[in-house]
């Protein structure tokens, strides 16, 4: 058996810290990328939701191992939950209003399978 | 039967005392934000929790739901890996030269069109596989989901099983079992 070091797991710490920071670093750039490029308001909604979701996460392990102090990682871990938990909703909200103001080129979807009747129907609807 | 007024405080009583969850999550949102456990914070947190679900109540969900937890790793398993292979997906797809993919809107009729997991469903469905809910119907039990790159999933039906495959994990954790035996999904 090899003897661990005393400084290892710091030094493993901050190397799965730099890993976590440059992936994260590199999604959150390719959801800007992504933003930009992106032809249509959904696209875009697909950039700002996914990559750059998991890149502040990432970022955020990758601070959370280089910091090491359990009132940050707190902090920390509550922007990651409130992040999951208001990005889905912000993009579908987004699209949906996109969607029914007319602000999404139909021609473009390939096969296109919404609902025509656009009305807010069902028991939330009326009154 | 007892007076409206006696009633609704015994109902405000009754909302204490199966809103504890909420109280304590709200708590521990609270203590996470200060960043230390003490007791000025624990019990301040517990009051600001209590308060907040006394003005703002909300339908209660227990009866309609349950919770087991092997589904519920299985689902976070398959969530996490999910949400990795879709973020570098759509990053390569944003990053590559080349022409942009075809997007599409597909039409997916979920087994059960109960509020809470259809939302369940239609928030995780947005983070993870290449789609987006644009649309969601509670009346029919029905979601418009946006995808992406339509090439990459070989065609609509394909995203419908992505979907439904989603919805049935979700139901198997959170579904009481009288929903699962009406979905077919027992066992």
């Amino acid at each position: 058996m090899t003897e661990i070091e005393p400084g290892f797991w710091t030094a493993l710490a901050d190397v799965v810290a730099a890993l976590c920071l440059l992936a994260g670093a590199f999604l959150t750039f390719a959801a800007g990328v992504g933003a930009l490029r992106f032809g249509s308001l959904l696209a875009r909604m697909h950039s700002v939701t996914k990559p750059q979701v998991l890149g502040l996460v990432l970022l955020l392990i990758g601070l959370a191992l280089r910091v090491r102090s359990w009132s940050a990682v707190a902090m920390l871990a509550l922007v990651v939950v409130f992040q999951l938990a208001t990005a889905p909703v912000a993009a579908h909200l987004l699209s949906r209003a996109g969607f029914r103001t007319g602000k999404v080129d139909e021609s473009e979807l390939v096969p296109n399978q919404m609902d025509p009747s656009d009305e807010p129907d069902g028991p939330h609807g009326g009154a | 039967m007892s007076a409206p007024s006696t009633g609704a405080l015994r109902r405000a009583a009754g909302r204490f005392v199966w809103q504890w969850p909420a109280v304590a999550a709200l708590t521990v949102v609270w203590v996470l934000l200060w960043g230390d456990v003490s007791w000025a914070n624990v019990l301040g947190g517990a009051a600001l929790a209590a308060l907040v679900v006394v003005a703002f109540p909300l339908p209660r969900i227990e009866d309609r739901a349950t919770f087991r937890v092997l589904p519920f790793l299985g689902l976070l398993r398959r969530f996490v890996a999910d949400l990795v292979v879709a973020s570098f997906q759509v990053a390569w797809v944003a990053v590559r030269p080349g022409p942009l993919p075809r997007g599409a809107v597909v039409e997916v009729q979920l087994r059960n069109p109960d509020d809470l997991f259809l939302t369940v469903t239609a928030v995780l469905s947005t983070l993870v596989p290449g789609s987006l809910v644009v649309e969601a119907r509670p009346d029919t039990g029905r979601l418009y989901v946006h995808v992406l790159d339509i090439a990459h999933f070989d065609g609509p039906e394909a995203v419908r099983a992505d979907i439904r495959g989603l919805e049935e994990r979700v139901l198997r954790t959170l579904a009481p079992s009288e929903v699962l035996e009406r979905c077919g999904l027992e066992g």
